[in-house]
């Protein structure tokens, strides 16, 4: 399909400041670090990472595509890579220590302070 | 009209990370947390990025947010054994996570964009270009890619199995 006929072409990236994705991206990352402070169960830790995560994956491809670069929607596509192979092992992590301990309280897993 | 649906978007996605954040029950935040995954998808592709929306839709709300629901039924959370920190606690997380987006926005402020480039080519999101730049200048770093998810299989798989009884556990 030739973009250049789409009607919606002209007005599609250029209306958009990048300003706005900055704030939208910067709110959602506040909003993960703000849920992790907040949260003690340890799987609802593990998904505020992953909006934070997120957030940084939508600044990366707008950046990308405003600057007209492939490689950071490369970049992209490699972070959710890390992301799914952080969440496997994370949450085989965390049945092992539910095994053990018969809870996700983030405050009991202390242990390896000593 | 991508204006609006992109004000639209932003507007879901901030509120149901903040329902995530606030939700009593674990599988509430599970499922705000996929609203605000396909409004990020809703996003990529209002930046004309078709492959990466792809990819998130079947990687996080496909796959990761399975695993997560999975776990959380497994393990049978619900809002009864909830942990919840002090008043006071909360009140420090909120403080601090707005001060970390006041100092972002400041610096967001103090900053001076240079106006976006003309975009000489618009259709790098595709996947048929994607694929190009991909196996032509990042192969080796797909390759190390699979190597990682190999190892993470192995370690998930290692984790997850139940120990003897005779080892000590952790």
């Amino acid at each position: 399909m030739n973009r250049k006929q789409n009607p919606l072409y002209k007005t599609k990236k250029l209306s958009i400041p990048i300003e706005h994705y900055i704030l939208l991206s910067s709110i959602l990352f506040c909003i993960g670090v703000m849920g992790v402070l907040l949260r003690r169960n340890a799987i609802i830790l593990l998904m505020c990472v992953e909006l934070m995560l997120n957030s940084v994956n939508l600044l990366m491809a707008a950046f990308s595509t405003y600057h007209g670069d492939a490689a950071g929607q490369i970049f992209v596509f490699f972070i959710m890579v890390v992301a799914a192979a952080e969440v496997a092992v994370g949450l085989a992590l965390l049945v092992m220590i539910y095994r053990n301990f018969k809870t996700t309280d983030i405050n009991l897993f202390n242990k390896l302070k000593w | 009209m991508s204006q609006y649906l992109f004000y639209f978007l932003a507007f879901v996605s901030i509120f149901s990370a903040l329902l995530v954040v606030t939700a009593k029950n674990p599988i509430h935040s599970v499922l705000f947390l996929i609203v605000t995954f396909f409004a990020i998808a809703g996003q990529y592709i209002i930046l004309n990025a078709q492959f990466l929306a792809i990819v998130h839709i079947i990687v996080y709300a496909g796959a990761i947010m399975v695993l997560f629901l999975f776990v959380l039924m497994l393990l049978n959370l619900n809002k009864e054994s909830e942990p919840v920190k002090s008043n006071m606690m909360k009140g420090i997380g909120v403080v601090s996570g707005c001060l970390l987006a006041l100092v972002l926005v400041a610096a967001l402020h103090k900053s001076t964009m240079s106006p976006a480039l003309g975009l000489p080519n618009d259709e790098i999101g595709l996947v048929g270009n994607l694929g190009k730049v991909l196996f032509k200048d990042y192969v080796v770093p797909f390759e190390i890619s699979s190597l990682l998810f190999l190892s993470a299989m192995i370690g998930a798989v290692m984790l997850g199995k139940r120990e003897s009884k005779a080892e000590p556990v952790i």
